[in-house]
Parts: C-alpha cells; sequence; structure tokens
C-alpha cells in the first residue's frame, strides 16, 4: 500500500539497525523515551527492540490518550451515563477503562445505559441531531491530535442551535506532560529514570507544530527527534537521536517531515484557541496534579459544558494498590515489572488502564512483546 | 414452519408482499402463520420434504458417519454488499458441516420476526435463501418462524442447522495438524468484515468492497477428493484468521508460524484497517477456510484451490511447529516475529 510499504521495508529496516549498531557508542547506554503511545504500539509490534543494540534502552512514555485519564473522571463518566434519557458517547477504547470497582462504560452500557461508540466527534453531534429528546454528552479524550475536531462539533452544536448536546472535555497537552516527567525528581535528582532524549509525537506534532519542543532542548539539554508512527520512522528518529547525543547537540529535529510543519497546523490551532482554554491543572493518572497541562471550554461556549450542564463534581479516587500504571506511565517501572502483569491483569480483564488500550504500554507488551519474556508462564497466559 | 395441513389453503387476499409487514398474528398458529409460509417460505424453498407441511421432514438415511451442525445468525445491518442475512444463514451453516469434509445434504431454517418487519424485505432474505440453497443443491426441508414484538429482536434472526454425510476415510478435524503442515487459506482475508463494518458504523468511505458470502461445498469437494489425508479445515468467521488459528493450535496442542508477506489481503481491507487501526488478521469472512495439510500434499492442495473460482487466491500462509505455548507467531515483513494472539474483547479502532 502506498505510503504505507515503504515505511516498513524490512531490508531498509536492516540497513538502518546496521547503522544504529555502528554509531551507538558501545561505552556508553542510551536510555530514550517514545512519549506517544502510537510509538510504543509500533515499537512492540514490529519488534524494533531486536534490532537495537543492548545499551539502547526505549522507555514507554505517557502519550496514551486512555491510560493517562485519571479514574475519577472515568468515574464522573459512569455516573453521567446513568442519567435517565442520556445518551453517552465516546471512542472504542474508552469504553473498557476500568474503575477502581472493575466497572467500566460497556458495563454499564449493558445494564440498560445508554452509551455509543463513535469514530468521531461530527457522529457524536450527529447522534445528537438525531435525538432531541435526548441529551447527548460527548466524552472528549485525547492529546492535541483530538482537541481541533472536538472545537469544531462544538462550533457546529452552536450553529445550529442544538440544545441537546453537550462535551465532557478531557483533552490533554502534550509538551506540559513531558516538562513533568523532566521536572519530576524521579528524573532530575534521583536519577532513578535516566532519560537521554525523545521521539517526539507524530500525529499531535502535525497540529502544534515542531517549534513547541525547542524548549526541551534549551531548557533541559534533552534532544527531541519528532517521528512517524510506522516502524521505519521509529528506526530512523532513534538514529537521529543517537548522532545527536554523540555530538553533544539537543536540537528539535523533524524526522516526519512529510506531515510536520515547524508552525503545525495553525487552523486547527486559532479553533482551539477559540473554544478552549488552559486548566490551571490537571490530574493525569500516573503523573498527578500538572499545572496547565489541560484544556476546558471557554465560558463563551459554557452551554456545551457538560461540567457545568451536569455539575459535574471533582472526584479523587486512588489506582488499585497493586497496578503499577502510574510508575510505568512516569517511566518509572517496565510492564514486566508489575506484579499482576499478565495474571490478573489481562486485556480480557484490565485492573490499569495501560492494559486497555493496544497504545497501552502493558497492552503492547502483552500481545506483542511476551515472546521475549522468558520467565512468562504458559499458566499466566490461560489465566 | 408448523403445519396448517387442515387449514383450507385458500385466502380471501394474498399476502401483500409490497407494502405488508409482519404482524403478530403471523406467529399465532391460524390462518395468517399458514398463508405467510404457503405464500412465502414454501413458494420459495418448494421441495418435496416440505411441502408436506409436517412439523418434521423424514427423508432416507445415510450409511457411515454423518455431521451436523446449527448457527445462529444475527447481523446489522440485515442487507450489504454481496448478500444478506439470508445468503449469510444458508452459506454459513454449509460451510459449518463442509468443514468435516463432508457432502452437504438438508437444511433445517428457524426465523424470529420482529412485529412490523416489512415483508418485501423479508421476501428479499427468503429469496437469497432458496437461491443459496439452491446453488449449492441443499434443500431446506424443515423450518419454523415466530413473531416477537416490535423491539424484541433486531428485525430477523435466523437460526438454520444442516445435516451432511462424510466420506469414507476422511478424517477432518481440528485436533489433528501436525508440526510441519502447511497452513493455507482460500483466498483473500477480512473482505466481510470491512464491507459490513463500512456500512454499519457509517463511515464515509467510498469503496467496492463486498462481502465475500459464498458456500464452499465445491471447492471443499474438490480438495477432499485431490487429498482425502487434508488434516484440518475451518472456516475462519467472527474473530478472522487469527482466532481459528489460535483455537486449531489449542486443539492440536501445536504452535504456528504466519509469513505476513504471503497474506492475501485486498488492498482496500489494507487500507480501511489501516485508517481505523485493525488487524485484517482479526476480522471475519464468510466465504474463505483455512486448510491445513502433510507439508508434502501442499503444492497439489493449493493447485486444486487454485481451479476453483472460490479458491482462486489461496495461499500457503505458513506453517505448524512444535510449541507446548501453543503460540500462533508471525513473521513480519519487517523482518521480526511477533505473536499473533486471540482477541481481546471486540477490536476497538484507535483514538489517534
Amino acid at each position: 500500500m502506498k505510503y504505507i510499504d515503504e515505511f516498513r521495508d524490512g531490508a531498509l529496516a536492516q540497513k538502518i539497525s546496521a547503522n544504529i549498531a555502528i554509531e551507538a557508542n558501545p561505552a556508553r547506554s542510551y536510555h530514550l523515551m517514545e512519549f506517544c503511545g502510537g510509538h510504543t504500539h509500533a515499537i512492540s509490534r514490529y519488534g524494533i527492540v531486536d534490532l537495537l543494540p543492548d545499551n539502547i534502552h526505549m522507555i514507554h512514555g505517557p502519550g496514551c490518550p486512555v491510560c493517562v485519564l485519571p479514574i475519577g473522571r472515568v468515574e464522573n463518566a459512569i455516573q453521567l451515563a446513568q442519567t435517565p434519557d442520556l445518551i453517552l458517547c465516546s471512542y472504542g477504547d474508552m469504553l473498557r477503562i476500568p474503575t477502581a470497582t472493575g466497572m467500566n462504560l460497556l458495563k454499564i452500557k449493558a445494564q440498560g445505559a445508554d452509551v455509543r461508540m463513535v469514530y468521531s466527534s461530527a457522529d457524536a453531534l450527529k447522534i445528537a441531531q438525531d435525538n432531541p429528546e435526548h441529551q447527548v454528552v460527548f466524552l472528549a479524550i485525547g492529546f492535541e491530535t483530538t482537541t481541533p475536531p472536538t472545537a469544531v462539533a462544538i462550533k457546529q452544536a452552536q450553529a445550529m442551535g442544538l440544545r441537546n448536546f453537550s462535551v465532557f472535555c478531557n483533552h490533554v497537552l502534550t509538551p506540559s506532560a513531558i516538562s513533568h516527567i523532566l521536572q519530576s525528581p524521579e528524573v532530575r535528582q534521583l536519577g532513578l529514570v535516566p532519560l537521554d532524549g525523545f521521539i517526539g509525537p507524530a500525529h499531535v506534532s502535525t497540529v502544534i507544530g515542531s517549534q513547541p519542543y525547542e524548549y526541551f532542548t534549551e531548557e533541559f539539554q534533552k534532544p527531541v527527534v519528532i517521528a512517524g508512527f510506522e516502524p521505519l520512522d521509529v528506526m530512523q528518529a532513534i538514529l537521529m537521536l543517537i548522532r545527536q547525543l554523540n555530538e553533544g547537540r539537543a536540537e528539535v529535529e523533524n524526522e516526519f517531515s512529510r506531515a510536520v510543519l515547524p508552525t503545525g497546523n495553525v487552523k486547527a490551532q486559532v479553533l482551539v484557541a477559540d473554544v478552549f482554554e488552559l486548566r490551571r491543572t490537571f490530574e493525569w493518572r500516573g503523573l498527578g496534579l500538572v499545572p496547565y497541562s489541560a484544556l476546558k471550554i471557554k465560558s463563551a461556549y459554557a452551554e456545551f459544558d457538560a461540567e457545568k450542564r451536569f455539575q459535574i463534581t471533582k472526584l479523587s479516587i486512588a489506582d488499585n494498590k497493586a497496578c503499577e500504571c502510574g510508575a510505568i506511565l512516569r517511566g518509572v517501572k517496565q510492564p514486566q515489572d508489575c506484579k499482576i502483569f499478565g495474571t490478573v491483569c489481562t486485556p480480557e480483564n484490565p485492573i490499569g488502564s495501560c492494559m486497555v488500550s493496544s497504545e497501552g504500554a502493558c497492552a503492547a507488551h502483552y500481545n506483542y512483546g511476551r515472546l521475549r519474556d522468558h520467565n512468562f508462564s504458559m499458566k499466566k497466559i490461560n489465566a | 414452519m408448523h403445519s396448517g395441513g387442515k387449514i383450507k389453503r385458500s385466502y380471501t387476499r394474498s399476502l401483500d408482499l409490497k407494502k405488508g409487514c409482519i404482524e403478530m398474528v403471523h406467529g399465532s398458529g391460524g390462518r395468517a402463520m399458514t398463508q405467510l409460509i404457503d405464500q412465502l417460505f414454501l413458494a420459495a424453498f418448494d421441495n418435496e420434504f416440505l411441502r408436506q407441511m409436517n412439523d418434521q421432514a423424514c427423508f432416507p438415511g445415510f450409511n457411515g458417519r454423518m455431521v451436523i451442525s446449527t448457527d445462529s445468525h444475527v447481523i446489522t445491518p440485515l442487507f450489504f454488499p454481496g448478500g444478506n442475512i439470508g445468503s449469510l444463514s444458508v452459506n454459513g451453516t454449509i460451510n459449518d458441516v463442509v468443514m468435516s469434509g463432508a457432502n452437504p445434504a438438508y437444511l433445517a431454517a428457524s426465523f424470529i420476526l420482529e412485529e412490523g418487519f416489512p415483508l418485501v424485505d423479508l421476501k428479499r432474505i427468503v429469496d437469497a435463501m432458496a437461491k443459496a440453497a439452491q446453488g449449492a443443491q441443499v434443500p431446506i426441508v424443515t423450518g419454523d418462524t415466530k413473531v416477537v414484538e416490535r423491539d424484541s429482536c433486531d428485525g430477523v434472526f435466523i437460526t438454520t442447522t444442516g445435516v451432511g454425510m462424510v466420506p469414507e476415510g476422511i478424517a477432518i478435524s481440528s485436533n489433528n495438524a501436525r508440526p510441519g503442515d502447511k497452513i493455507l487459506v482460500s483466498g483473500t482475508l477480512g473482505d466481510h468484515g470491512i464491507a459490513i463494518m463500512l456500512l454499519r458504523e457509517n463511515l464515509a468511505f467510498h469503496c467496492t468492497l463486498e462481502s465475500d458470502t459464498a458456500a464452499l461445498h465445491d471447492l471443499v469437494a474438490n480438495m477432499v477428493a485431490a487429498i482425502p489425508n487434508i488434516h484440518v479445515l475451518r472456516d475462519p468467521t467472527r474473530g478472522g484468521v487469527a482466532t481459528a488459528l489460535n483455537e486449531i493450535a489449542h486443539q492440536s496442542s501445536v504452535g504456528m508460524m504466519l509469513y505476513e508477506n504471503q497474506l492475501p489481503i485486498l488492498e482496500p481491507v489494507n487500507a480501511a484497517c489501516e485508517f481505523l487501526g485493525l488487524d485484517p488478521l482479526y476480522v471475519a469472512n464468510e466465504g474463505k477456510l483455512i486448510a491445513i495439510c502433510a507439508p508434502e500434499d501442499a503444492d497439489k492442495l493449493l493447485a486444486t484451490m487454485h481451479k476453483h473460482s472460490l479458491g482462486e487466491n489461496a495461499a500457503i500462509i505458513g506453517e505448524v511447529m512444535e510449541d507446548m505455548h501453543c503460540f500462533v507467531q508471525m513473521e513480519t515483513r519487517f523482518g521480526s516475529k511477533r505473536v499473533v494472539d486471540w482477541l481481546s474483547g471486540e477490536q476497538l479502532p484507535r483514538i489517534c
């Protein structure tokens, strides 16, 4: 398939792999974080770790939209879905995220709530038009990639005078999450998470551009290479990061130049700025409260804000004690370090959010990485 | 179709197959039900067994081993490019019967109809069943209809049961895969599932993809004639090839290795899967089969499949290995290996 096959070419992968092996300095190690779940998925699915020398360590970042949503917000959504005559719409993976009691939106649906999976915010808008006697709430989640479509839906709802449509906004921002990780004591003082550089987001960067990352390269002296989600993109980005580190450079480089401009998609940015404003702080699963890391709906569009319409209150609910999603999202632990990984927590029965989405570090490792885990027993697979 | 033999078969008005719809009375056992059976079902399926209008079909016995299989068909939407629930319900059960290597002989069909369902649509469905059954030369010899109140079912549910006769010397079963065996598929993967998904989810893709729904009895008969010692046959419906192979791997206590560059997948299916974040290995097929045979038989089996219109795109996609973990693995085009695991829940599209 055009524009896909070229970026999955095995022969080219071997060439890049050979170059990485030549250029990586055996006297040191390289700890690289791929921020996005899309990269985590590609690394697992294509077995990229097998093509890297042992001294290159890939650390999975928190860039999985459903993984970082705190349980309190999931609980809010479940309570909302139980409101009579209300239709709650959201993206597929969101429906399977468990709360502390193991409840999720699909289970609530089975019990009679009207929960619908949609492919886009426009689908939710259409449902609102088709069901004027119902309140329709779009549970909006995701990073900068999914924010502009939510803005479009709100503006269209306003233009159409739709009175039964609102958005429960959970949109979060990538740069503030990266800053938070770099400022965390685990990275800065304790050295628990050695971080030498970042593979920067693909789709997010098409919207925000490459400029927002320049702050990290200056402030934290960590190189960033923006990369596409195909396996060759990831390998090329790793090679580019190694070159920067070997040469002592810390710059923003753009491997994904076929889609990312330095300024990003200005039209989308204007749209987002019109509809949303920064929250002072927002809770992230795994990262805790992160200042200025999320968006809320501006007061000019308050009538479409489900938090106001349904007076949604803030809930703070702790993760399951055995679940290591928090540490995994911060890069402190690997999925296989978690005691319940693959035993109690499986894709069929996820305890933590990282096991739900195929972009979550645990699900990606469970689905594709287990062959490499020598100590993984058959018993666990059948559990 | 409970008999109405004693009821006089003349009706003041014939069924309004253009504007009429299913009413509760069509399931009540009275004249209206008999009329529906007479003028719709019997008219379409007509054969000597059904014509007797008994509660059961009586047919001559077979010598040797018989197979029976039953399948309930529920699908949204009921009509789709390449077929409808009617053709699907006949082909699906014929395929389940023939995956034992059997010749299909008879079908039974049971309908659950929703009050208010348009008769014109029911006629399209019944005609598609009749056409599929006649095409496969497998008569629908008995059946039943029930009507449920509006909103109690999704238009039409159809359960079909098929019986068939296994030729002597054929022992095809999912626990027969052996290390070294070759794994074949009869054609392109995922066509049905993607065709349905594009319709169902109102995805505004424009493509000409059709469901592959088809009865595989003739293809299987040719295959069994060429290689009587086929080890395993399976139609990879729900859950796709990945799920079917995982089931076979566990039933046979073996592992498998697939080769990504050998998988026959149509470009539009691949494109839709890439777009939605789905894996075509987990997408449903309705007119395809997996065959597993000894390595020395594989080329002949493949050539036999290629000669049949339903096997034109057949391919050898992998082989069976020894593996106590029963992993199904795949060598990717990229040159790495990965597990092709059981599907967890439903395949859901990714977010960004």
